[in-house]
């Protein structure tokens, strides 16, 4: 887990803005709506869980957070949202989109979801076409599925290019990618995404591949961007620093599971899962000295790896019982948030303390 | 400062551990089958001529053409002799100048990739325009020319072709030299003193040794399918020696006859050979490429 | 910067060309004996035929300024005289170019359509169509041409008698007709190479993140294949046919002589063996400037497919 003074430079959140409850939002259905999502994939000729029994929901307008390492499962999670997972995934459970089911869709219908979900990825460089000009690339979508005219998209991308703080928009629409850097690379594909106006983004670790001053710089045009449009996010990320600074709500995977969903700002001061406290905890302080780097012991565990009959946290876990090893613990609400801690009652309060 | 001694030993060892066998071993099935296939035709390259049941070189006009009989089984050329002792006969010629040819354009190669790698600057940069330069000439025309300058024969064409294929050596050893060049064990070894030849000589050149390898064996290949074209075209192997370029353009008018085994035979020797020698050179240039990751 | 590349790659051309031209006139002083019997092939011949010779190679001159008249000469498409045939060399090569032109366009044609049709279609539709590509390139790929030509023989002319064995034919479609197998031949393990790699250029330009991209913006997936997947997969595919369409260059001779086709391959193998040596020098001159002008066309269709490329060329 990275940290660092980052928060610095980048914009107040300020308190959630009303009548935006935590899980259940007032006043109708959330905008994405995911329900007991199972995904199996083959590995090595068998079926192996990658996401099991996750439920999340974002309501329009809002920005939640998507916490958790390597192989926890997050990035699989955007995916099946977007219906991009690779061939022979098993996908169960719900996945409810503006109140429709969306796992079973196909052709024109597919294609009309996703022009009102976007998602953009970690690496920039990967995701572009090298061998097309930048407005080729930002205006594929507009002119293919909207049938907006070649000269009206253009017109278009440049607005968006320097919404997103690219000057110079109609010397950049006829660059192609290796002539912009993964900062403006990155920008450019936040401004493809923004062009077909979704409802929904989804992003998968926007900034982990660009340095610490790009990213804030990315971070401040996203977090703009979604107040201006009035975008929901689902913004992934292995930082819960950096997840709580532009989110109203997290939510921390491990192992392919939800341990927790909680308000951004509780996160630290009141977290309800072991596995968030030690996440906070493993963040050096700057203020402070230590002789040792507080690390979580063991390693973290993919999806595949995590034991059905227990919890998965619970071999490296300092609270553990054997209550924690009986069953996978189900997801318990509390004080507006969600844990998969069955001790989450008696251990609240001690959790904050358990990094002092 | 051992440590660097112990690294380059240590990648070196690595590589030959379980020696030759183990590394045939690890190329499978088809690996294994296309190493028989040639060490198959090497033998009958030495001893063809010992082994044929008739005499390969005795024409016997009336018996041309005739198809094979209970003696001989794959019947008679057209000048009466016997396919069957013919294609062992031959084995000779048809692998003997594909091996001059390897040997020549691997040496040539070798040593001006491990030199250009190692000197870089601006020798590097003559020498590796010049060859890209030298990419102009295809084997079989340069060996055309040289048979018109030096006659037809088996030499001349082998030494164009080991010209013509010493540039592309050059280029694939060259990166697999640099690479060597690049890695830590060199620098420490340049430190303590060592000299370029040594360095060149003892550690970077044994450990292309598996690369080295690979690109000889399916050299081979290619040697020997242009070898045996050069010799249909009549510019190589001269008749009445036996061989299975020569072979086939000889009993050409056969098939317009309604003769066409002692030909084709010929042609699946040649087509057996360079398959095997494609097959394993695929599979050790695999090997190679995973050694150097 | 293109522009750069472009004159660079311009200066290689002409460089090249140079070097070719220049070993090919050396060849002269290779030769055993003195210029004079290399360019007689050993006849011999009346002294004012070799008065003659010497006048033309300008043999009393230092050795650049012979290789200049020769060049010089050879641009104006003056090519000296064939001392079998007692005609200009320039003639002959006229005479016999369209030959060797339409064998190699229609082998060309072949590879391009069934190699990269093949291909396209094996990293498409994977199953069935990708395991029986796989397995008949595997064949031919180890088919050496003059080996396909005289199987093709047997089978198709011989056995089957679709297709004349042997000879140019007269007219459009009996010249197409005389064409084919020495084309297929020609074509058959350039075919198969070509083949596999459009497969694994498809195949690896599929996987890719960037068609990720194109898909999750509900582009329809023709125009993902199309736009995204082939166009990327052109610039490796593109390299490919074109240095293996170069090759058959040198390789059509050998089809040439083993169909009696009146080529200039086949001359050139013909004048190798009878020792006319201006024959062979104008002949390789001819064949190797077609060479590496393909390579050149090559190089420059890379640097204008793939907008990345700066300043090197395909090579490196």
């Amino acid at each position: 887990m990275s940290g660092g003074s980052r928060l610095n430079s980048l914009p107040d959140r300020g308190a959630p803005s009303e009548g935006q409850a935590v899980t259940v939002p007032a006043g109708g259905e959330p905008l994405l709506s995911v329900k007991n999502l199972t995904v199996l994939l083959p590995v090595e000729t068998r079926e192996r869980a990658v996401l099991r029994d996750v439920c999340l929901d974002i309501s329009a307008g809002e920005a939640v957070g998507l916490v958790g390492e390597s192989g926890s499962g997050k990035s699989m999670t955007a995916r099946a949202i977007d219906r991009l997972l690779p061939k022979g995934a098993q996908v169960q459970g719900q996945i409810r989109f503006a109140g429709s089911d969306v796992t079973g869709l196909a052709g024109s219908q597919l294609r009309a979801y996703r022009n009102r979900v976007a998602m953009i990825f970690q690496d920039p460089r990967a995701h572009v076409n090298p061998v097309r000009r930048i407005g080729d690339f930002m205006t594929e979508a507009l002119r293919t599925n909207l049938g907006v005219s070649g000269t009206d998209a253009s017109r278009q991308a440049a607005d968006m290019l320097s919404q997103v703080g690219i000057e110079d928009a109609q010397r950049r629409l006829h660059q192609y990618p290796h002539e912009l850097s993964g900062g403006m690379l990155q920008r450019v594909m936040i401004a493809a995404a923004l062009l077909t106006e979704p409802a929904l983004l989804l992003a998968d670790e926007p900034t982990t591949a660009l340095d610490v001053t790009t990213q804030a710089e990315v971070m401040a045009i996203l977090d703009e961007l979604r107040g201006r449009y009035g975008l929901a996010m689902l913004f992934i990320t292995h930082d819960l620093e950096l997840a709580a600074a532009i989110c109203d709500r997290t939510i921390v995977m491990y192992a392919g599971q939800v341990v927790e969903v909680r308000r951004s700002e509780l996160l630290h001061s009141d977290p309800l899962h072991p596995y968030t406290a030690a996440l906070a905890a493993a963040r050096p302080d700057i203020g402070q000295k230590a002789a040792r780097l507080r690390a979580i012991p063991g390693r973290p565990l993919s999806a595949f790896e995590a034991p059905a009959t227990e919890c998965a946290f619970a071999p490296r876990c300092r609270f553990a019982e054997d209550a924690c090893r009986e069953a996978v613990p189900p997801l318990i609400e509390l004080d507006g948030g969600l844990s998969r801690c069955v001790r989450v009652t008696e251990l609240r309060g001690q959790l904050e303390a358990a990094h002092a | 400062m051992s440590t660097a001694i112990g690294m380059a030993s240590r990648r070196v060892q690595a590589r030959t551990r379980g020696g030759s066998l183990g590394l045939l071993r690890s190329t499978g099935i088809a690996g294994l089958v296309s190493a028989a296939v040639i060490a198959v035709a090497t033998v009958l390259a030495v001893f063809g001529p010992l082994v044929a049941p008739y005499n390969p070189d005795l024409p016997s006009l009336g018996q041309a053409f005739i198809g094979p009989t209970g003696a001989h089984i794959l019947g008679f050329d057209f000048e009466g002799r016997d396919v069957l002792s013919r294609l062992l006969a031959g084995a000779q010629s048809s692998m003997i100048g594909p091996l001059a040819v390897v040997a020549g354009a691997m040496a040539l190669g070798t040593l001006i990739a491990v030199v250009t790698a190692w000197r870089q600057g601006p020798v590097d940069t003559v020498v590796s325009s010049g060859l890209d330069i030298l990419f102009a000439f295809p084997g079989i025309l340069l060996a055309v020319l040289a048979a018109a300058i030096f006659g037809a024969g088996l030499t001349a064409a082998s030494v164009a072709l080991a010209i013509a294929y010493m540039p592309y050596v050059a280029r694939v050893l060259r990166g697999a030299a640099l690479r060597e060049r690049g890695q830590p064990y060199v620098a420490a070894l340049e430190v303590q003193g060592a000299s370029g030849t040594s360095i060149c000589l003892r550690h970077i050149i044994p450990n292309m040794l598996p690369l080295i390898v690979a690109q000889a064996t399916i050299m081979f290949g290619w040697a020997m399918v242009d070898l045996a074209a050069i010799s249909f075209l009549g510019l190589g192997v001269q008749p009445p020696t036996p061989n299975w370029g020569v072979m086939i353009s000889e009993n050409e008018p056969g098939i317009l006859q309604g003769y066409p085994l002692p030909a084709l035979a010929a042609g699946l020797c040649i087509v057996g050979v360079v398959i095997a020698f494609n097959v394993l050179g695929e599979r050790l240039f695999e090997q190679a490429q995973a050694a150097s990751r | 910067m293109r522009w750069r590349f472009l004159a660079r790659r311009l200066l290689m051309l002409i460089a090249s060309l140079l070097i070719a031209s220049f070993v090919i006139f050396g060849a002269l002083y290779l030769a055993p004996g003195n210029p004079i019997s290399a360019l007689s092939g050993g006849r011999a011949l009346p002294s004012a035929s070799l008065r003659v010779l010497e006048a033309r190679y300008h043999l009393n001159q230092p050795f650049f300024a012979q290789y200049w008249y020769w060049l010089e000469n050879a641009l104006h498409g003056n090519l000296g005289i064939s001392i079998t045939l007692q005609e200009n060399v320039s003639s002959v090569i006229a005479a016999r170019m369209w030959t060797t032109g339409g064998l190699v366009l229609y082998a060309s044609l072949i590879i391009l359509v069934f190699g990269i049709g093949s291909g396209v279609i094996a990293a498409l539709r994977p199953g069935v169509a990708d395991t029986s590509v796989l397995v008949s390139t595997s064949i031919s790929a180890a088919l050496p041409s003059f080996v396909a030509a005289i199987v093709l023989i047997t089978v198709f002319s011989v056995k089957l008698g679709w297709f004349p064995a042997l000879g140019n034919g007269t007219g459009f479609w009996s010249s197409v007709r005389h064409f084919t197998l020495p084309a297929i031949a020609l074509a058959i393990s350039s075919l198969a190479i070509v083949a596999r790699v459009t497969r694994a250029a498809v195949r690896e330009e599929a996987d890719r993140e960037h068609v990720q991209t194109a898909i999750s913006r509900g582009i329809p997936m023709r125009q993902v294949v199309r736009r995204h997947i082939l166009r990327n997969a052109a610039i490796p595919i593109t390299t490919v046919s074109g240095i293996t369409i170069a090759s058959l260059i040198a390789v059509a001779a050998v089809v040439e002589t083993a169909f009696s086709l009146n080529g200039l391959g086949a001359y050139l193998v013909q004048a190798a063996e009878s020792k006319d040596l201006a024959v062979v020098q104008g002949i390789s001159l001819v064949l190797v400037t077609a060479f590496v002008l393909i390579n050149a066309v090559v190089d420059v269709l890379y640097a204008v497919l793939d907008p990345r490329v700066a300043l090197g060329s395909r090579a490196q």
